[in-house]
């Protein structure tokens, strides 16, 4: 089995995406909304992981 | 009781005056209470799918003809699991100690269980990955567990198919 280095930036990214996959696939009904949500979903989490990421560094100066 | 609250609800819609918190009040309990409760479906109906669903990812949906989105959450369990591995992230043991080993111990160890066939498969192949420190670990670990907590929301969706609760 390879080994894969990531950065928490491309680990946190593929969590983000394959969690956004599963919402969007299990909570909706049509599927249209299940496509939106996923990408919101993905927005979402994608928002957070940056504004997080910004302001630990802040935090730690 | 219902009845009762349906027509003071009523009542209170005819007279908007009488429209307090307490009113509003009254209307919500009266327009929650006539929801009747849902009855537990045959175990029958839906224990096949969702058993299959715990051991195969998506195999619930497959059982129940849903073939896109089984395969879509095959795909996302088996690459969060897969992405697990080789970020050689930790399988939890069961352990007690105080509450909190407890959680996450337990909770962890039911997590990576929820995984089905990916989880057994690795178990029999015996990975043991020691506890190590690191950010690709600890990465890793998460995605193992969460592969099962996916999968998990695939096998209540796969339920509620089953059960006739959605399409």
């Amino acid at each position: 089995m390879p080994k894969v280095n990531l950065s928490h930036f491309e680990a946190a990214l593929l969590f983000a995406f394959f969690t956004s996959i599963v919402l969007g696939v299990v909570t909706k009904k049509t599927d249209r909304e299940r496509l939106m949500y996923g990408l919101k979903s993905f927005g979402y989490f994608l928002l957070a992981l940056l504004s997080i990421g910004w302001l630990m560094r802040l935090g730690h100066g | 009781m219902v009845t009762m609250l349906t027509q003071t609800a009523r009542l209170l819609a005819r007279f908007p005056v009488l429209s307090s918190p307490h009113a509003k009040l009254m209307n919500y309990m009266a327009a929650k209470e006539k929801k009747p409760k849902e009855p537990m479906p045959p175990l029958k109906d839906w224990l096949p799918s969702v058993a299959l669903g715990w051991l195969i990812p998506g195999g619930g949906h497959f059982l129940l003809k849903r073939r896109v989105r089984g395969t879509l959450l095959l795909c996302a369990v088996a690459l969060t699991f897969l992405f697990g591995l080789m970020m050689r992230g930790v399988l939890f043991q069961p352990k007690t100690g105080d509450l909190l080993t407890t959680i996450i111990y337990c909770g962890g160890f039911l997590g990576n269980l929820a995984s089905g066939i990916f989880y057994l498969l690795t178990v029999w192949l015996g990975y043991a990955q020691p506890d190590v420190a690191g950010h690709v670990h600890d990465y890793g670990t998460k995605f193992l567990v969460t592969a099962g907590l996916l999968n998990v929301l695939a096998m209540v969706d796969a339920f509620e198919i089953a059960a006739r609760r959605k399409s």
